[in-house]
């Protein structure tokens, strides 16, 4: 079946299965391999990418649910890098494998668009579903306190 | 040509009206608690021991799961605190990242420990928590039967919400792994009806 959807706002036909995940999708047949598979059941969030603005775990995420809407990935998040959360990341140095960081950045991303200046409470009520296997949790805490103040300056977009 | 039509028009008519007239009946006669109606003791026992059947089903996981006492919600048969620090939020829909449908989708997702789903999934809101959770019967009885504390609703609203609530009857199709409620939803509906009917008569515990 043909699906059509929007991603990083260029507009897609796929032929795919309606139990196709979003995942799969993106993956193998629109070759954008900055989401992840981790854990393959919504538990770890390293799939996370934005379904009409809302931080979706691609993974389980039929792509008869995304049909006809927005989606946007890492390889989207800006058009040049420059998300605050992107340049406070590398500021931060805050990946180690770097596997799960862009399913970070994506969740992240939510709880910044939604609260400009988030309190450490804020940051554990946003980003507890996202799982590091490397421990970065204390650079990712930093990185978003930093975002925020970038945001807030409006040097990066 | 032209009778034909106008007499089939005017037949529609009149089987709106009887539809209309009908459906208003209906909905006046299932009116659950009738003004003013006094109760038998034995219907008054019957109220009672129909709600305690209601109970054992809004206690189960699959009900009390998203009705918790505090602000997370509960997950699986054992109702333990739902992993990956899940809230509830102001709207009962979870917060940034954390949003229930970022999860759960309209149906369930086929496996083991996949994510249930449903197109309404959410909790009760901050500001009417309705809790299910460590409730006795009667206090759980006469929550149901509040309206500052059952979401502004009437019994016959009640009645229509747990009876033909997507949300409600999903608690019936748990997903893979999960248990059902202890009764089927026609019994629980029908449980539920008759405690009502008989005067929606609190427990005595």
């Amino acid at each position: 079946m043909v699906y059509k959807l929007k991603v990083n706002k260029k507009d897609y036909s796929v032929d795919a299965t309606p139990d196709m995940p979003l995942l799969w999708v993106l993956r193998d047949l629109l070759g954008l391999t900055g989401t992840k598979f981790g854990c393959g059941m919504a538990q770890c969030g390293a799939c996370t990418v934005h379904l009409e603005g809302e931080a979706v775990r691609s993974c389980v995420t039929l792509i008869a649910r995304a049909a006809g809407k927005e989606v946007t990935t890492i390889e989207g998040l800006s058009p040049d890098s420059k998300h605050p959360l992107q340049v406070a990341w590398l500021e931060e140095d805050t990946p180690q494998c770097g596997y799960c960081q862009s399913g970070q950045i994506m969740a992240a991303a939510v709880l910044l668009r939604e609260n400009a200046d988030p309190t450490d409470e804020d940051i554990d009520h946003a980003m507890s579903g996202n799982i590091c296997r490397c421990g970065t949790y204390p650079r990712i805490r930093k990185a978003i306190h930093l975002a925020a103040k970038l945001q807030k300056q409006g040097g990066t977009k | 040509m032209k009778m034909i039509k106008q007499l089939r028009s005017k037949k529609a008519i009149y089987l709106a009206g009887i539809i209309l007239v009908t459906s208003s009946y209906t909905l006046i006669s299932e009116e659950p608690i009738p003004q003013g109606k006094t109760y038998s003791a034995s219907e008054k026992a019957a109220s009672q021991k129909a709600f305690l059947a209601v109970y054992d089903v809004l206690m189960s996981p699959r009900c009390m799961n998203c009705h918790p006492k505090g602000d997370v919600p509960l997950q699986g048969d054992d109702s333990h605190l739902h992993t990956q620090g899940v809230i509830r939020g102001s709207d009962g829909h979870g917060v940034y990242a954390m949003k229930c449908t970022n999860c759960h989708q309209p149906k369930n997702t086929p496996g083991l420990n996949m994510p249930p789903g449903n197109p309404k999934w959410h909790l009760p809101p901050a500001d009417m928590k309705m809790v299910f959770e460590g409730k006795t019967p009667r206090e759980l009885a006469a929550q149901l039967k509040d309206p500052e504390q059952n979401g502004h609703k009437t019994m016959a609203e009640i009645v229509d919400h747990i009876s033909h609530d997507e949300l409600v009857l999903g608690g019936w199709n748990p997903g893979d792994g999960r248990k059902k409620p202890p009764l089927t939803h026609p019994q629980f509906e029908k449980e539920f009806r008759d405690w009502v009917k008989n005067g929606a008569v609190l427990p005595e515990k």
